[in-house]
């Protein structure tokens, strides 16, 4: 690919992981649609700049490393007997904190079903309700490191 | 990253490299916090421990300026850490948080964070953070003076009665709370709270000054340090030693707390209980105000008392009255009708309020015709006035509704004092008050208008007359709503206010039954009423809120005042007017009623100011 056509591509797809209307040119990132608020992803393209080059991947690297941990945490307390709802909320209510951070709002959207079943005490609707977010999750990440290739590429494109 | 570069900047360019601490356990906002942080210039360290921000910070107090701290961590609880930032190194602390639950706002704010940030953060929300650390040097400064003082007011208690009528014997709490709420508003206002506007520097003459609450609480103690027949203003002044206040602030307001004790000098004190010092109701639980602490401690006290001190604050953060700026306004203007029109407005809310102040209002507005505002602050004046000299009374005799009781003296600015008295004494008198005219010195026919109302619509009137533009129609109708008995004599009352101003007296009574009857109800301590219903409207507005406490609980101590006043009609009425009245005390005489510690104090500093007032207040232009 060219540099403007690699160009294009980041730019299409940043707009459909952002945008809610997918691109036709681009079909496979109709799954992309909705991925992200907007605004707190633009925001941290924004923070990217001369100083922070990688900004975004590094932010959001980070954001899988925790959330594994997270994840990991939560597995436990869903497995324990009985249930701590009360902690069950706590790690989500910390996961939450970062999704918002990255602009993740399908996983928000998870999350927020995984505290609907947490505040009602219902373990098993929180098991199913954590499987979404899980997958919620690996979705994006997928779609990220796609939307990230492309973008190194058209950089060093623009480089060469 | 140029950070460390910027370091090196001297603070002169805040607030680009202002030092801030960011504390989050998460790693994902920590660094999108610390990027979105240095993106705006400042200098960021961050942390994901509190305890590792707490020993930083306990190391070098001054090597941060704002500590932006989560809420949830798993080391430390964010408040608490907020909590200990606070008190130890007093730095402004900003929380953050992914939830914004109003409960979880409301306990950052009451554990004193400056701000609530909820998650995801965004720039521009950061890009603000400064001006809290701003406000906080401010804030310390202003509040050295100040705060040192009321604290010592408050806590002492001693400042008499007065202070603890307040608030002492309200809840211990709320009055904490309110002074944290102040401070923190004045925090915000900071200049403005501490009594002393910032615009008008000292020198000017009429500076308007909002009689806050630790304001108010310095003049107390100053007063109680001189002795009230020592408590000259010049005196007061200088004990108090706050910045920007002149002597005429201080007389202003003493007069207005002194409704109750002494007569009002006419014209003079109705000009001066306008001023800051009417308005201090707030800060200063003016005869009024004060008595209704006391009234209040039976009940609501902790609304009332707080409520007084708080009310009058509260309007205006800071500002004595927020609803009636008049009342300080007041001072200044004396002859400017202007004031009582600000008194009314300010007097929704604080019922307290203008008690004291109304007085002079009553004078002024009069004099302008601005009806609605004149009537009102009379008023308020009245009640204040009232109060003190009705709290003895009889604090359910509202109905004596300090209006007319504003002594002759009082009255006479008002409009002649007798004329008042008839004014209000015929028209209340239909409704059986007893005052028939309200003569301060008829205390019975306070107490006859006090019983008539409704407590409620007492309550009503003061609300109404906090209502802006105390129109007294408008006040009218707000009181009467619940109009009870009172409703004809307050009518009448309101009506002879009515006349004071010259305005449609009709609308008046309204009003003067409104307020009384809501001065009965809500703050007992609106005395004032009586002495004017218009007074008593702010009161009773004040009662309102109050009311809606107990107030007749507040009236407490206002009722015993009352009972000399004809207990006869309105009992609610009573309450508050009993507290107006022992505020105004129309002239003094009051002061024997039970209500007092802050009647003596007052009526002392009254006579005292009187002197010198009589001179000011120009006869309350009661030209009705």
């Amino acid at each position: 690919m060219d540099r403007n056509q690699l160009q294009r591509q980041v730019a299409l797809m940043r707009s459909s992981l952002i945008e809610q209307v997918p691109n036709p040119s681009l079909p496979s990132l109709k799954l992309l649609v909705g991925y992200l608020d907007e605004q707190q992803f633009l925001q941290l393209e924004d923070l990217q700049d001369d100083v922070n080059p990688n900004f975004v991947e590094e932010i959001v690297t980070l954001f899988y490393k925790d959330s594994a941990r997270l994840f990991h945490n939560i597995e436990q307390a869903l497995k324990s007997r009985p249930v701590d709802f009360a902690k069950l909320d706590n790690y989500m209510h910390q996961f939450r904190g970062s999704t918002s951070s990255i602009g993740a709002i399908k996983v928000k959207n998870e999350c927020n079903q995984f505290k609907e079943f947490c505040l009602a005490g219902n373990a098993e609707g929180c098991a199913r309700a954590f499987q979404k977010v899980k997958q919620e999750h690996e979705t994006l990440r997928t779609q990220l490191e796609t939307y990230f290739k492309l973008r190194r590429q058209a950089g060093l494109a623009e480089t060469v | 990253m140029t950070v460390e570069q910027r370091n090196d900047d001297p603070r002169d360019q805040f607030p680009i490299g202002m030092r801030v601490l960011a504390v989050d356990d998460d790693p994902t906002c920590l660094l999108l916090l610390e990027t979105l942080l240095r993106r705006c210039q400042y200098h960021v360290t961050t942390t994901s421990q509190a305890i590792t921000a707490l020993n930083m910070l306990r190391e070098d107090k001054n090597r941060f300026d704002l500590v932006i701290s989560d809420v949830h961590m798993p080391d430390m609880d964010g408040f608490k850490l907020l909590e200990l930032v606070g008190l130890e190194m007093d730095l402004p602390v900003i929380m953050l948080s992914a939830n914004g639950d109003t409960r979880l706002v409301m306990k950052g704010i009451t554990h004193g964070a400056c701000d609530y940030l909820l998650k995801p953060i965004r720039i521009e929300e950061l890009k603000n953070i400064w001006q809290h650390v701003i406000r906080r040097k401010k804030f310390d400064s202003t509040n050295q003076k100040t705060s040192g003082n009321q604290d010592r007011s408050n806590d002492g208690g001693g400042e008499g009665e007065l202070v603890s009528a307040g608030t002492g014997n309200s809840d211990h709490s709320g009055k904490v709370n309110k002074k944290r709420k102040d401070q923190n508003e004045d925090d915000d206002e900071d200049p403005d709270e501490n009594g002393h506007d910032n615009d008008d520097p000292s020198t000017q003459k009429k500076p308007r000054v909002v009689w806050s609450v630790e304001l108010h609480r310095k003049f107390v103690a100053a007063v109680n340090q001189l002795g009230i027949d020592k408590a000259v203003p010049k005196k007061i002044l200088d004990l108090m030693n706050v910045e920007k206040l002149t002597r005429e602030n201080v007389a202003s307001h003493l007069q207005f707390q002194n409704p109750a004790f002494r007569s009002f000098p006419p014209g003079g004190m109705i000009g001066r209980l306008n001023t800051p010092s009417g308005l201090g109701l707030r800060g200063l639980p003016s005869s009024g105000m004060i008595q209704l602490g006391h009234a209040q401690t039976s009940g609501n006290s902790n609304n009332q008392v707080k409520f007084q001190p708080v009310t009058l604050q509260g309007n205006n953060n800071g500002s004595i009255l927020p609803g009636i700026p008049m009342p300080y306004e007041l001072d200044q203007q004396r002859n400017k009708g202007l004031h009582i029109g600000d008194l009314s407005t300010t007097i929704d809310d604080t019922a307290v309020f203008p008690l004291s102040n109304s007085l002079p209002d009553v004078k002024i507005a009069t004099g302008n015709g601005s009806n609605n505002v004149i009537s009102v602050t009379n008023n308020m004046l009245m009640l204040g006035h009232c109060q003190d000299a009705q709290a003895g009374r009889e604090f359910g005799n509202h109905s004596s509704v300090s209006v007319a009781p504003l002594k002759p003296e009082f009255c006479s600015p008002l409009q002649d004092p007798g004329r008042c008295n008839e004014n209000w004494a015929n028209s209340v008198q239909p409704s059986g008050f007893q005052s028939n005219s309200f003569p301060l010195n008829d205390r019975q026919k306070h107490a006859a208008l006090h019983r008539s109302s409704s407590r409620d619509n007492m309550s009503v009137m003061a609300s109404q007359i906090g209502v802006n533009q105390f129109d007294a129609s408008s006040i009218a109708s707000a009181s009467f709503r619940p109009d009870n008995s009172l409703s004809d004599s307050q009518s009448s009352m309101i009506q002879g206010w009515g006349n004071l101003h010259k305005q449609d007296s009709s609308c008046r009574p309204n009003l003067m039954s409104s307020s009384m009857n809501s001065l009965v109800p809500v703050n007992g301590g609106l005395g004032p009423l009586e002495q004017g219903l218009d007074l008593k409207n702010p009161m009773y507005h004040r009662n309102m809120d109050f009311d809606s406490m107990g107030q007749p609980n507040y009236v407490d101590p206002l009722m015993v005042k009352y009972e000399e006043v004809e207990k006869s009609t309105m009992e609610t009425l009573k309450l508050k007017q009993a507290y107006l009245m022992d505020q105004q005390r129309p002239q003094g005489s009051y002061m024997s009623n039970n209500f007092d510690p802050l009647g003596d104090v007052v009526s002392a500093m009254m006579k005292q100011e009187q002197d010198k007032a009589e001179g000011e207040f120009d006869a309350y232009p009661l030209r009705v």
